[in-house]
């Protein structure tokens, strides 16, 4: 048996990348992180502005903390401001500066590496990348960037609080035990969560609108899940 | 123990499964396999206790899940296997996935692990034999340690929740002793396993291991990692069934931002076996991103050229199946009991019809993605497999390496459903690599997964029963005309019926006259497992053609199965799922599910009840739902499944099983089919292949797990088979329209 650089070993380990797939409970909190990501996409929240090349290679080794050498003032050149799609992803601000016409999913997935947003069919059908765009529920695979600009996205990693409590419905799939392989569940978690935010009251009959396709049969499950956080709001108001 | 503390420290337990299912429990120190350590199961500052078992000083314990887990819940339940015989504290268990376990012996490869395919429900069954004694071995090692510590007999210590306590109320945590026990030798012979009063962890439910990163979005699929300088792999394939390339033009993909190669992938050869090369002739966009690859990919000109079965139809297909289903003296017998012709002289009345089943697809939720690097002496491949073991025979046939230079690795998956146990989707990704000599990660798209799969097959299947005055069954004749999965396998024509059709399912052996037929029928469809195989067609064709018989004799559809079952008793069963069927444990589901749904009490207002029950594979199930139709719409009032799998490992995970089984079911028993006309499939996108919704299934499925204490069997398939007959015969009660074709709705609509 063989597994390389697992991630679930004392803190000498090398840090965990993304090739290490199967990454378990310890994971290390997500943190979308540019420097993974690539088609010269800058992020521009609080003081860090980079630059990354374009299809930048995620690291496999340990980062080595790099030698400091002098720099002489003459030889900085700052970069000019690139152009781009302003959009906020999970309370971040990011600037896209690549193919205008690429869908969210595949930047939220290849650029920004926000995985939990998953591919599933290329025609809204499926609905494995539904993610809130400014609260409500939308397909990513069809949603290109150009049209995003100054709108508000939150997708599954964004769906927790950020000390890390998870959200009423994360919690009710545990509990319910609503997992199966796990591949829908991040599109059934947004999809019940901006139905919730329309109709905190939800029934039966809304809870049917839901087009979510699960390959594993876990609709009552999801049901059953949505349900307990309605009456639980209703209690609490 | 002499040797040095370092060294000493690191002793492995190995735990090998021998040829007659027997187990090899020795120690082995860590030099002997210096060359193949296992990291994740062997930290700095931890104690291995074999391959499956690491315990850290601080109380933690690692357990590795040999087996794929693709929404079955293996890694949950494997793991609590191990650990109730170990007698852990649950809440200190991480589960990890384990790699293929494989080492070369004279050249020939040797499988280290057991069991680690997913095929056939047979991960816990497995498991049962074998993983037991490995939790049992480490706790016979905790509490021998624990006995030389406070030098006592070690017979008077018990292990709970990962501690050894003393009689006197002393005791010992798992983390304080792991060091001292991993410097015992295990005996001779293998400790005894706990009784089953004991069991504190099977048995009890539990969720998913993994639950908490899957709801975060941190659970790392195949598809979503990403290696170092892998460039993303999308491939145009030959849209016909049987095609090449004629000649293609890549300028204007090569000039797509992003695009880096364009790699072409020959038509395949005949001569390798299906599932271990690629199904179609293909070109190969590589790209820095998944979006430019496709952008490169739409961008190719390609001119296809169909070959031998270019005007292959579904149409046609029927029709051929038709035609040998009126010849059945040119049929294959499959078993035959008695004189059927006689029977049918005999008896008083005769019923006959005719089932047609369409090619499925398996649409798994992950669409298939495959990472590969290969250097000089070494593979890695991230695979999402039902089968490591077939990927890993793939990789060296193409790659020529050693098996100590080969890594399958197969974390969580998104869905199998017997589409991961073929590796033609690891054979491409390794070809691709090669041409490109960069690591790849190729990625399916969801119109590729539906065009090229290994589909459920294609059958047509006519049963004629003779009954007596009494309506009881005196001759069977059921003839099967399929595309046979085994068709391009290397398996030999006689096979090829082989767990297409199951020579001792019911009514074999509780009908004296019976003959079973079956026929190939030609198709360049490439078929292969799914969910049930085999018995997700005959099923449908025998419970509803029971259901068909209690009509025309005026009898009750549960009491005419009753009868038939007889009194309980073990039949013989050849077939996967033997050696024995018994009747009893068969009819104990049909009544469980009979009593819930209140089988007895007459349904008006347009309601209707429908009742089935099947073997698969060592495990029974039984289906009732009630329907109505209203404004043309059939709505599901309820649905009751009951499973017999013997010991539930997992109760919750047996119950997640039945009621996804039980609805995967009635969603491609209701509007799925993949079609063929002009040699090529006609469905291109989800929107084209009606999978099911939450509105379209029923709102909740009562699930009773049969209370059991005999050996677990498997929980996966179970609960296909009889989901959809159960839904047809209801459709009959609540509209007296007799569906024999699935899917279910297209016909529906027609009648109503």
């Amino acid at each position: 048996m063989r597994l390389r650089r697992q991630p679930d070993l004392p803190p000498t380990r090398p840090a965990a990348t993304p090739a290490d797939a199967g990454i378990r409970q310890a994971a290390p909190p997500v943190q979308p992180d540019a420097a993974r990501g690539g088609a010269c996409n800058a992020r521009i929240s609080g003081h860090t502005a980079r630059c990354y090349p374009q299809g930048g290679d995620a690291p496999t080794e340990p980062r080595v903390p790099l030698q400091f050498l002098p720099t002489q003032a003459d030889a900085i050149k700052p970069e000019p401001v690139r152009e781009g799609v302003d959009l906020v992803i999970n309370g971040e601000t990011y600037r896209h500066t690549g193919d205008p016409d690429m869908p969210l999913l595949w930047y939220l997935r290849d650029v920004l590496r926000l995985t939990g947003t998953k591919y599933g069919c290329d025609g809204e059908d499926c609905g494995a990348c539904t993610v809130l765009l400014d609260g409500k529920a939308v397909r990513a695979c069809r949603q290109p960037m150009a049209k995003l600009a100054a709108h508000a996205v939150t997708t599954v990693e964004g769906l927790a609080a950020a000390d890390g409590t998870l959200h009423a419905l994360q919690q009710a799939f545990i509990d319910n035990d609503a997992i199966g392989c796990g591949y829908c569940a991040p599109g059934q978690l947004m999809a019940a969560a901006a139905l919730l935010k329309r109709k905190p009251r939800a029934d039966d009959g809304d809870i049917d609108s839901l087009s979510n396709l699960c390959r594993c049969g876990l609709y009552p499950r999801f049901r059953v899940a949505i349900r307990q956080v309605a009456a639980a709001r209703r209690k609490a108001t | 123990m002499s040797e040095p503390a370092d060294r000493s420290r690191r002793r492995f337990l190995q735990v090998m499964a021998l040829a007659g299912g027997g187990l090899l429990v020795g120690l082995r120190s860590l030099p002997a396999l210096a060359a193949d350590p296992d990291l994740a199961l062997l930290g700095e500052n931890t104690t291995a206790l074999g391959p499956y078992l690491r315990v850290e000083p601080d109380g933690r314990i690692f357990i590795g899940a040999r087996a794929p887990d693709f929404g079955q819940g293996s890694h949950t339940a494997l793991a609590r296997i191990i650990a109730d015989e170990f007698a852990a504290d649950w809440t200190r268990v991480t589960v990890l996935p384990m790699a293929l376990g494989v080492v070369s012996e004279h050249g020939t490869p040797q499988f280290t692990l057991g069991t680690q395919d997913a095929r056939g429900s047979t991960t816990m069954a497995a498991a049962w034999e074998d993983l037991r004694q490995v939790g049992a071995s480490a706790r016979w090692l905790m509490r021998e340690a624990a006995a030389r510590h406070w030098k006592q007999s070690a017979a008077e210590l018990r292990c709970a929740k990962s501690r050894v306590i003393a009689p006197g109320g002393a005791s010992l945590s798992y983390g304080e002793l792991a060091a001292a026990a991993a410097k015992l030798s295990l005996p001779t012979t293998p400790p005894a396993l706990k009784q089953p009063q004991d069991y504190a962890l099977i048995g009890q439910r539990a969720g998913d291991v993994d639950a908490d990163a899957m709801v975060r979005g941190r659970q790392r699929f195949v598809i979503d990692a990403w290696p170092a300088d892998a460039l993303v792999a999308v491939l145009a394939r030959c849209p016909c069934l049987d095609g090449d390339l004629q000649y293609f033009d890549d300028s204007a993909a090569r000039k797509v931002d992003g695009v880096e190669q364009i790699v072409q992938l020959p038509a395949p050869s005949d001569e390798l076996p299906l599932g271990t090369r690629p199904l179609a002739a293909a070109v190969a966009v590589l790209a820095r991103s998944t979006w430019a690859a496709l952008q490169g990919r739409k961008a190719l000109q390609l001119h296809w050229q169909a070959r031998a079965h270019a005007d292959e139809s579904t149409a046609g297909l029927l029709a051929q199946a038709q035609k040998v289903l009126d010849a059945p003296e040119d049929a294959l017998a499959v078993r035959r009991d008695g004189d059927v012709e006689a029977a049918d002289r005999k008896a008083t009345k005769h019923v006959e019809a005719t089932y047609a089943l369409p090619y499925l697809a398996h649409v798994t939720m992950e669409p298939l993605a495959v990472h590969v690097r290969i250097e000089s002496d070494r593979a890695t491949l991230q695979v999402p497999t039902q089968d490591p073991a077939a990927a890993f025979a793939v990789t060296q046939r193409l790659t020529g390496l050693k098996a100590e230079q080969i890594d399958i690795n197969f974390p969580r998956m998104g869905g199998g459903f017997g589409r991961r146990l073929d590796s033609d989707f690891v054979a491409e990704a390794i070809l691709v690599a090669q041409a490109a000599k960069r690591p790849i990660k190729l990625m399916w798209t969801r119109d590729d997964d539906l065009a090229n799969d290994a589909f459920r097959p294609f059958s047509l299947q006519r049963i004629r029963a003779s009954l007596d005055r009494h309506g009881r069954i005196l001759g069977w004749r059921q003839h099967m005309a399929s595309t046979s999965p085994w068709h391009g396998r290397g398996v030999p024509q006689d096979g090829l019926w082989h767990a297409v059709m199951y020579p001792d399912d019911p009514p074999a052996g509780l009908v004296d006259n019976l003959e079973l037929l079956w026929h190939g029928l030609d198709s360049a469809a490439a078929r292969g497992n799914y969910r049930a195989p085999g018995h997700n067609a005959t099923a449908f064709a025998v419970e509803c053609f029971l259901d068909e018989i209690a009509h025309a004799a005026r009898r009750d559809p549960l009491a005419l199965r009753l009868e038939l079952l007889g009194e309980a008793r073990t039949l013989p069963y050849r077939g996967f799922g033997g050696p024995t069927l018994d009747t009893g444990r068969l009819a104990a589901v049909l009544r469980a599910v009979a009593e819930r749904i209140e089988w007895t009490r007459r349904r008006r207002n347009g309601h209707g009840l429908g009742i089935a029950c099947h073997f698969t594979f060592g495990s029974y199930a039984a289906h009732a739902f009630e329907v109505s139709t209203r404004a043309g719409k059939l709505r599901f009032q309820r649905a009751v499944c009951a499973v017999d799998v013997g010991r539930a490992i997992n109760p919750l995970g047996v119950v997640a099983q039945a009621e996804g089984a039980t609805l995967d079911a009635l969603s491609a028993a209701l509007g799925q089919a993949i079609t063929i006309d002009h040699g090529t499939v006609q469905q291109r996108a989800l929107k084209h292949y009606r999978m099911a919704r939450t509105a379209d299934l029923p709102r909740r499925v009562e699930v009773i797990v049969m209370p059991s204490q005999v050996t677990p069997t498997g929980a996966g398939e179970v609960a296909f088979p009889s989901a959809a007959p159960a839904l047809a015969n209801a459709v009959f009660a609540a509209t007296t329209a007799r569906i024999r074709s699935l899917p279910l709705l297209p016909g529906l609509q027609k009648l109503l």
